[in-house]
């Protein structure tokens, strides 16, 4: 399998910083916000790879990054410092080091993103159908009848009524709203997905539904995705390997089923016996 | 009492500054350049941006022609046209086109193609096509920057959506010189293709934004349009697909305006007064000779 993904020492400083912020955060200090000067460290030193196909979970509590870490990725914010390299078959690309028109056309054709709020990752303001017309002309699709067919294609695919395809969202449900948007995301047919707490705040039984066609879309085109959660059963569904985050650092990493069938650190194993 | 005013009103260091404006505008074709806008003795919104770089362009040697609303008689163009020769001594003014070097209008293009010895200024309420899509100016910029106009298409796509076909009828988004979209200012769709390598320097100036942009002679521009639905004009055709005259002067290749007669019929009639009165003296002409 081809590594797509090479991310590291990702770290993401809020604040201005000082030099005792690292020392003073953590699990040990258990804290990410540095007592001496206020900032928070958000994220530090992360580091991982990620292959084609392959989905990658961060989990940990709130406050623990692991959102930090898609939205650096993502280019909806900027590291404090690290590195990510973009590995295509014919090109890499040193993330950070890109102007902002090589990191919209990475963000616009090569990554998807699909949030927890449908308002990030939605205009409320345009039909669904529009949603995903915006996604093909941002990467220089002009023609409007191709537009339509591959937004209808997209939409059915993610099992959203195509009579209802030129409503405006905010008419949807919860989970009608996640499965716009990740028909969005997949607009592109991006090699990458980051998928932030997708689930979360959804009927089980939606969640349970949308589980099975993010799995269903990674079997059909290979997509490699990196999932964002605080819940074990996603954790335990979806990902092969898997991150654990707390206060910024992670605390131990390594395939799903060892992370949760054997947890090394105190604060896994605690998460792992609190959600049986 | 007598109050004495510099030529042109404005004072000698605003009118270079405009110009200077005015050249960056024309070196960046499409691209709205900021300048300090001067409180002119009327309200803004009545066309101060573009009476200010007709103020600064303007010498004794030029001759005037001021449209409103096609017309050169509307009370708005009368009043303009009246500031100019007040403040302006020597300059000639004039309602026909041939005899116009500088042209000011705000909803027309005049019907008879512009020749290059002639320029056009053009009064813009809204400068920046972007702010349907994007409410922060900041965040515009960068759009413009980076030509991204994804959102502006994703408008036409919707409104080809909603009524199968594009519904803008004025200030329709139009890319410049392959890069720079701008707001074309209140013409009509019918006046869009004479932008396109206008023989003729086209400036826009919006007073209430402040700023000013251009379209300099024999430059691309392409109203924004999908591969597979292209731009169109307005169609002045009736229930029988024929083109409707101008009941006037006869004309069939002119915009037209629709009036309502007291009976509730409709009445068709050039928009560009000028241009009805040429054809309509050339008729006549014709018929005497
Ligand atoms: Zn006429």
């Amino acid at each position: 399998m081809r590594k797509i993904l090479e991310v590291r020492n990702l770290s993401k400083i809020y604040g201005k910083g000082c030099p005792r912020c690292i020392e003073s955060t953590g699990p040990e200090a258990d804290t990410n916000m540095c007592p001496h000067c206020g900032s928070v460290v958000a994220i530090h030193d992360v580091s991982f790879d990620l292959h084609e196909g392959e989905i990658l979970g961060l989990m940990g509590e709130s406050g623990s990054g692991k959102s930090t870490v898609v939205k650096n990725l993502y280019f909806d914010q900027t590291p404090t410092s690290g590195s990510a390299r973009f590995i295509e078959e014919d090109a890499k690309h040193e993330m950070f080091n890109l102007n902002a028109a090589q990191q919209r056309r990475l963000r616009n054709q090569r990554f998807g993103m699909v949030y927890q709020n449908p308002h990030l990752g939605l205009n409320f303001g345009i039909s669904s159908g529009g949603n995903i017309a915006e996604r093909l002309l941002m990467s220089d699709v002009s023609h409007y009848g191709e537009i339509r067919e591959r937004a209808k294609e997209l939409l059915s695919r993610t099992e959203v009524l195509l009579s209802r395809m030129d409503e405006s969202p905010a008419a949807f449900s919860g989970g009608m709203q996640q499965r716009v948007q990740i028909a969005k995301a997949l607009a592109t047919n991006p090699p990458l997905l980051y998928l932030d707490e997708v689930t979360t705040g959804l009927d089980l039984s939606v969640q349970a539904r949308i589980l099975d066609l993010i799995l269903e879309i990674q079997q059909e085109r290979n997509t490699a995705m990196i999932v964002v959660t605080h819940d074990l059963g996603v954790i335990r569904l979806l990902t092969g390997r898997a991150l654990v985050m707390k206060y910024g650092r992670v605390i131990e990493s390594g395939l799903t089923d060892q992370i949760l069938e054997d947890p090394q650190h105190a604060y896994t194993q605690r998460l792992v016996a609190s959600a049986l | 009492m007598s109050v004495t005013y510099n030529f042109g009103f404005m004072d000698e260091h605003a009118k270079k500054e405009v110009r200077r404006s005015i050249l960056k505008a024309i070196s960046i074709p499409g691209y709205q350049v900021p300048y300090s806008s001067r409180e002119m003795p009327m309200g803004r919104g009545f066309g101060t941006g573009g009476l200010q770089i007709t103020l600064s362009l303007i010498g004794a040697d030029e001759t005037l022609k001021v449209i409103d609303q096609g017309s050169d008689d509307s009370v708005n163009a009368v009043n303009l046209r009246q500031f100019v020769e007040l403040t302006c001594p020597g300059v000639n003014t004039t309602t026909h086109l041939n005899e116009a070097t500088l042209i000011q209008s705000r909803h027309r293009i005049p019907e008879v193609p512009l020749t290059p010895n002639q320029t056009l200024v053009l009064q813009v309420p809204y400068p920046d096509p972007l702010v349907v899509v994007e409410p922060s100016e900041d965040k515009r910029k960068v759009m413009h920057g980076e030509a991204d106009y994804a959102r502006l298409l994703v408008k036409l796509y919707e409104d080809i959506v909603k009524f199968d076909e594009i519904t803008i009828s004025h200030r329709y988004p139009t890319r410049i010189n392959g890069h720079y979209v701008i707001d074309p200012s209140p013409i009509p769709r019918w006046d869009v293709p004479k932008l396109h390598n206008s023989p003729a320097l086209i400036l826009f100036g919006a007073g209430r934004e402040k700023k000013i942009y251009a379209v300099p002679p024999h430059t691309k521009a392409e109203p924004l349009a999908f591969d597979d639905v292209p731009f169109r004009v307005e169609s002045f055709n009736d229930a029988q697909g024929n083109r409707r005259p101008c009941e006037r002067c006869g004309a069939t290749d002119s915009f037209l305006d629709e009036y309502i007669n007291e009976d509730g019929s409709k009445r068709y009639q050039c928009s560009d007064s000028d241009y009805c009165d040429t054809v309509l003296a050339e008729t006549k002409e014709a018929a005497n000779a």
